[in-house]
């Protein structure tokens, strides 16, 4: 089941503007890239980027930048207080005269995962605690990607990371489950948040148009895809992506003032394994022997949680 | 009976400028308030807490057109400022101690983005162990930073080196943000009759700000903070911040000198006293140097040649002027209210390193290290110091700090220990 659009309804009615410039130092294939060309796209022009430490911090090195709109590198914990120092500048210099109303801007802070949700999480919770009027986007490749994929705590049951190899200790590899970024958001109450994905531009699209309708914190919770942290050729990106989503590994949800819907239900399932297969940092869940137990935890964990989303909210339908 | 709530009003015991006792952390927020800032990120440490809630008070009430928002760490406060100046504002914020250092990844960061703003830091000694009274090892972690380093010795300085350092931070040729330093409890929470300012004389001094440097605005994107990659590029960028701070020196003179002209108060970079024919010098920063002007006086009057050189500015060094007023004199102290451990005093290292070519350099040059964790330096400890100089011969020198500590100090710890474990062994000390 999915949940119909309401600002675009093909790829033809995303925007044609393009915000960020070919040619940066970032991987080919990179899921967050693509994802905050998207999010850009959706966003428009008038927005300043608050960067923490990670991958795309390689966006902008001097003397060039391939953002085509404004820019603040940070640190790596502290992204969201420099969203707060802008957004709160803005509104002082406009309020008292110093600067024209439209030269406004929208402030995006722009995380990774171990960004997001180890050392910039109190950072990132103190500014949803003060109700910032910005978006952040956490582009979420499962590991601190930059420096070569260790383990954060965004680190998946099973994946193989630089800090986790696979022992006979640690058959799994990593053996935590996946912190859950949109609950931690939701328990903080937000105007809005979501998940979203490149392999689905208009749901991603859609959301961004329905956010920019409220004011407050808003949070974009993306799966980046990461070639080489994962272990696949680029080309095969938006197909992990789109697996991700048919497999229920991915659920596309948002929570609009906390009212949570998942505005893409998989009819089907498909097997975890179809996702997981492709990927060297699960390899050693296939060979040399196939781990049965943790391939039936890590399915059974996503059965369950799509039993009780259909059970809420088919049922919340009918 | 319903009392109304008045929140825009003041009394006018508030309002009034002119001469007020007021502690330094007032001081401090009165400075913040008569600059006209834009923004107050802030977190609450003592001893500097005081300083944040009468800005919270004049912001809510509206006496203050600032904005302040309580960050959830001196780390995101220091970001959220930085982020704001280098957007546009004026900003002011105030930390201390273990807030200080929770922040310094980003007094590095923010210096870099070459954007002008205002700290206060309030000094206290580092934990461990955790303690609340003041020495410098805070403040000086932050030497190396890129912040320009003003240090205070009474209240009414507090209120002039804020203003002071909104000028450099502002200046053109500048562009950084200034940390001042104030001690502590002996300033932080003592009244000194200080002379206000009107807010007309304060803007003469310092107009509204006009940011020279790179905004965001959605007309004119620009990227800021970005990264280097390669040693060239970054060389590049940390010679640029050391020129900027050396050319803070010509500024901050000729500030002082507009200074001097509407308030009739000037300073230098560094503030001797009893030094016209001082054979002996103490050197020091801070509050400490009001202690050793009442033991030079003592001394003084004995028949002792003894003078006292304050060091007002760290960052930039003044290695200039502090050579030129210590060259000829027999014998020098430096009096560390920090200790480097494995090293010693870390003013010794610097003051020693600008006499060194010097050939006309005092032939002595002791370290002391004293007043760590707000332990008072006393009239018996400056007699101390004078004397080591006075016996000190060329050559003799052990490389060696020295700790003032008295007899009276040791027998307060071992009481306490007994206090404590009545069956323990006496300490070594």
């Amino acid at each position: 089941m999915k949940v119909a659009s309401e600002f675009v309804h093909n790829l033809k009615e995303l925007p044609r503007e393009e915000w960020l410039a070919p040619g940066s130092a970032l991987c080919a294939g990179c899921g967050g890239l693509a994802t905050l060309r998207l999010m850009h796209k959706a966003l428009g022009g008038d927005v300043v980027i608050v960067n923490a430490a990670g991958c795309l911090t390689l966006l902008a090195t001097y003397p060039f930048t391939a953002v085509r709109s404004s820019w603040l590198y940070t640190t790596m914990g502290s992204a969201p207080a420099g969203a707060q120092g802008i957004r709160d500048a803005l509104d002082i210099l406009i309020a008292r005269g110093r600067l024209p109303a439209h030269e406004d801007l929208k402030v995006l802070v722009v995380a990774g995962d171990g960004a997001t949700l180890d050392i910039g999480l109190s950072s990132m919770s103190g500014a949803i605690h003060r109700g910032l009027d910005f978006y952040y986007l956490c582009y979420d490749n499962e590991a601190y990607g930059n420096t070569g994929f260790q383990t954060s705590s965004a680190t998946p049951y099973g994946s193989r990371t630089a800090t986790s190899p696979p022992t006979p200790r640690h058959q799994a590899g990593t053996v935590q489950p996946k912190k859950d970024l949109f609950a931690l958001w939701l328990a903080q109450r937000p105007p809005y948040a979501a998940t979203v994905s490149l392999a689905d531009p208009l749901d991603l699209t859609d959301k961004v148009c329905r956010a920019g309708q409220l004011h407050g914190p808003r949070l974009f919770h993306a799966l980046a895809t990461c070639p080489p942290g994962w272990g696949y050729d680029p080309e095969e990106s938006h197909r992990l992506a789109k697996l991700a989503l048919d497999t229920g590994i991915w659920p596309l949800k948002e929570a609009v003032n906390g009212q949570v819907r998942h505005t893409y239900i998989p009819d089907r399932l498909h097997s975890v394994e179809e996702y997981l297969r492709g990927q060297r940092r699960f390899e050693h869940l296939f060979v040399p022997n196939r781990q049965e137990e943790v391939l039936a935890a890590i399915q059974a964990n996503v059965n369950h949680y799509w039993q009780e989303v259909k059970q809420r909210e088919l049922h919340r339908a009918d | 009976m319903r009392v109304p709530l008045v929140l825009d009003q003041e009394s006018p015991k508030d309002t009034r400028t002119g001469r007020r006792m007021l502690t330094g952390n007032a001081a401090a927020a009165w400075a913040a308030r008569l600059a006209d800032v834009d923004y107050v990120p802030a977190f609450p440490i003592t001893p500097q807490t005081e300083i944040i809630e009468q800005l919270a008070s004049w912001t809510a009430r509206g006496l203050m057109p600032s904005k302040f928002v309580i960050l959830d760490s001196e780390h995101s406060m220091l970001t959220a400022a930085g982020a704001a100046a280098a957007t546009g504002c004026r900003v002011f914020t105030a930390t201390s101690s273990q807030g200080l250092l929770y922040g310094l990844e980003v007094l590095y960061t923010v210096a870099g983005w070459r954007v002008p703003l205002v700290l206060i830091n309030v000094s206290r000694g580092v934990s461990a162990p955790i303690t609340l009274e003041p020495d410098h090892n805070d403040v000086l972690a932050a030497r190396d930073s890129g912040w320009l380093q003003f240090h205070a010795e009474t209240c009414q300085e507090v209120l002039d080196l804020v203003l002071l350092a909104y000028r450099l931070a502002e200046d053109p040729s500048v562009q950084l943000p200034v940390l001042v330093n104030m001690d502590g409890f002996y300033l932080s929470f003592t009244r000194e009759p200080v002379e206000l300012p009107s807010p007309e004389q304060v803007r003469r001094f310092l107009p509204p700000f006009t940011p020279r440097h790179a905004q965001f605005r959605a007309s004119r994107p620009v990227a800021q903070g970005v990264g280097a990659l390669g040693g060239p590029i970054y060389s590049f960028f940390r010679h640029q911040l050391h020129l900027a701070q050396r050319q803070a020196l010509p500024a901050f003179s000729q500030a002082t000198r507009d200074f001097a002209d509407l308030f009739g108060r000037s300073y230098d970079v560094i503030e001797p006293y009893r030094l016209d024919d001082a054979e002996i010098v103490l050197v020091m920063l801070g509050s400490f140097a009001t202690r050793a002007r009442a033991a030079i006086q003592a001394l003084r009057a004995e028949g002792k040649r003894v003078g006292l050189l304050r060091l007002r500015m760290v960052r930039p060094w003044p290695g200039a002027a502090l050579a030129q007023a210590l060259a000829g004199r027999r014998a020098v102290a430096v009096l560390d209210q920090n200790l480097s451990p494995g090293r010693g005093g870390i003013l010794f290292a610097e003051v020693a390193a600008s006499l060194l070519e010097r050939p006309d350099r005092p032939a002595i040059v002791r370290s002391f290290i004293g007043g760590l964790g707000g332990k008072d330096i006393g009239p018996a400890e400056f007699r101390h110091v004078v004397r080591v100089l006075e016996e000190a011969r060329p050559g003799d020198n052990p490389d060696e700090p020295e700790l003032l500590y008295t007899e009276a100090d040791f027998c307060q710890v071992q009481g306490l220990v007994r206090q404590a474990h009545p069956d323990s062994p006496p300490l070594e000390g």
